[in-house]
């Protein structure tokens, strides 16, 4: 079985995003930039399943601008045996996304598909879902746990109710959450290999799919901010405190 | 003119407050008409509740045995079809909403709105990004129809006057076999949902194990408050992912919400911003949960939280 894993590059968790003073969006110059933590996530459950020997090729895509080589060799030392680089300048909507991966997937063939639940820029948690939708095939999101056998796939899913299991005939979405596993750290000697690991860029253009602007970014704005609260010295001032806001 | 399309959420016969949320969301729009669907395996009892929403006109039903359970590559067709004569439609912004609602758009061929926090006309809404650390105008365009999740915490749920008209629907569509429920853990507990409890009290790392979790129960039911924990304190195996409080869990908008032992990590204090009054209790005076809380108290949550219980 080949997996196809989604693997975009964001701004770095750590950094402390601020938005442009025109409002136009958010400073992304000079930024660190990573892999979106859920798509590692999804690489390395990708990478696990090949480990097992139920997979046989693991393939990273981005779609990204034409400076992302470094991200997709990042996912190639990671462990996958080849990239797709799909270039594309501006950012790509979910929508876009999907149809884009959809015309990966009829090339390639996978028997599945993962990817992370949500890109922490955006946070559109939409991609994965729209794929399975336009691929006709199932879709399992937030997943926090993953067994295959042979055609079937059983996935734990992480839901506000608590954690469901659904079984899935492949090939299907999945999409992973926090707790599926923890990425592996990538090893020099793997970086030195993933140099020599075959990566095709692909503009997005050639797989026939525009870049359409569905949903509008306009004005952004940093969220409103809480006042500074008040400190107590102890469990009466605290009481108090509570007494004078009609909480208790 | 809009007309409004929700997609209630229920589970085990019960409708969840999320729906009557959303309801609230859509009365923005000042809408022609805001109608319900309920799809579920008997959705009689189910839309009877939602029939009571404040503002709603129409809540229409499928009652099929396909529908017995959430998943989204069932509903999502029969949603799709439904959609049909809607300028909008809406879900809930929870596991549920999250999962179904981009299924339906990318079935109609349109983009989606996620975690509507506000609107600002019929084709005009705030969300949030990057963890709610920026907010974004966006706009949908007019000529097709509006899927959005909706941000449960940034909308009070509708009233319960109401006596909206219920419509059995006979959509005729075909679902796929390809995907089978197998069961839902759920973790039971007799305290207050946490998404729609007043009060909430949450652990953190500094709990240091799952029975240390006693005192948070303790004062929970002292104060008839939900429970909640931050990431840590479920990566760690204290407490079940349900509880998780934060961006990649839960978001709340209790009138009171006390986090204890939780240094207050970004992803944390998306989860809790539109709390009415947030108390921190945490040993480390520099943790970040103090820049956002309203009343701090610094010390050991062991001794603290007894003398609280006791003071109440």
């Amino acid at each position: 079985m080949k997996i196809l894993v989604g693997y975009k590059r964001v701004v770095d968790f750590n950094v402390r995003i601020q938005v442009k003073p025109d409002g136009s969006g958010v400073v992304t110059d000079g930024v660190k930039l990573s892999p979106n933590p859920f798509d590692e996530i999804a690489l390395e459950e990708a990478l696990r399943l090949r480990e097992k020997g139920i997979a046989e090729e693991v393939v990273v895509v981005a779609i990204a601008p034409a400076d992302a080589q470094p991200h997709l060799r990042n996912g190639l030392a990671m462990g996958a045996n080849r990239a797709i680089h799909i270039v594309s300048d501006g950012p790509v909507q979910p929508l876009t996304a999907a149809r884009a991966l959809l015309k990966l997937i009829e090339k390639e063939q996978p028997g599945l598909v993962l990817l992370g639940k949500q890109a922490i820029d955006d946070d559109a948690n939409q991609t994965g879902q729209m794929l399975a939708a336009l691929w006709q095939r199932p879709q399992a999101t937030f997943a926090s746990e993953l067994a295959i056998d042979g055609q079937v796939a059983r996935v734990t899913r992480e839901v506000d109710a608590g954690l469901e299991t659904i079984e899935i005939d492949l090939p299907a979405v999945v999409t992973t959450d926090l707790r599926l596993n923890e990425p592996r750290f990538i090893k020099l000697p793997d970086i030195m290999k993933a140099r020599s690991k075959p990566l095709e860029t692909l503009p997005l253009s050639d797989l026939g799919v525009e870049p359409g602007d569905f949903i509008a970014a306009g004005q952004h704005e940093p969220p409103p901010a809480r006042a500074r609260g008040v400190m107590v010295d102890d469990v009466a001032g605290l009481v108090d405190a509570l007494k004078q806001r009609g909480l208790v | 003119m809009s007309k409004v399309l929700i997609i209630a959420e229920h589970l085990d016969g019960q409708l969840n407050p999320s729906t009557a949320k959303c309801v609230s969301a859509a009365a923005k729009l000042s809408p022609q008409a805001i109608d319900i669907l309920v799809l579920a395996e008997q959705a009689d009892a189910i839309a009877a509740d939602a029939a009571k929403i404040d503002g709603v006109g129409t809540v229409l039903t499928v009652s099929r045995a396909e529908n017995a359970q959430p998943l989204a590559a069932i509903l999502a067709p029969q949603v799709a079809k439904a959609a049909d004569g809607y300028s909008h439609v809406f879900g809930p912004s929870t596991t549920f909403g999250k999962d179904l609602m981009p299924r339906v758009a990318a079935l109609l061929g349109v983009g989606q709105v996620s975690d509507l926090m506000e609107v600002i006309d019929a084709h005009s809404f705030k969300r949030p990004i990057y963890a709610g650390n920026a907010i974004v105008t966006v706009t949908a365009p007019a000529d097709a129809p509006v899927i959005a999740t909706v941000r449960t915490a940034s909308f009070p749920a509708a009233g319960s006057n109401g006596s909206a008209a219920v419509q059995a629907l006979d959509l005729d569509v075909e679902l796929p076999g390809h995907t089978r429920f197998v069961e839902l853990k759920a973790g039971k507990s007799d305290r207050p949902d946490l998404q729609t409890a007043s009060r909430v009290i949450s652990g953190g790392r500094a709990l240091g194990s799952g029975e240390a979790f006693k005192v948070i129960y303790s004062l929970a039911d002292k104060l008839g408050a939900g429970v909640g924990a931050s990431r840590a304190a479920v990566d760690a195996g204290y407490v079940p992912n349900d509880m998780q409080v934060g961006q990649t869990g839960k978001i709340i908008a209790p009138e009171l919400y006390i986090a204890v032992g939780i240094s207050g990590a970004i992803q944390h204090l998306t989860g809790i911003k539109d709390a009415g009054t947030i108390v921190a209790i945490n040993k480390d005076p520099d943790a970040p949960i103090f820049e956002i809380a309203d009343i701090g108290l610094v010390g050991d949550l062991f001794k603290i939280l007894p003398e609280l219980e006791a003071a109440l």
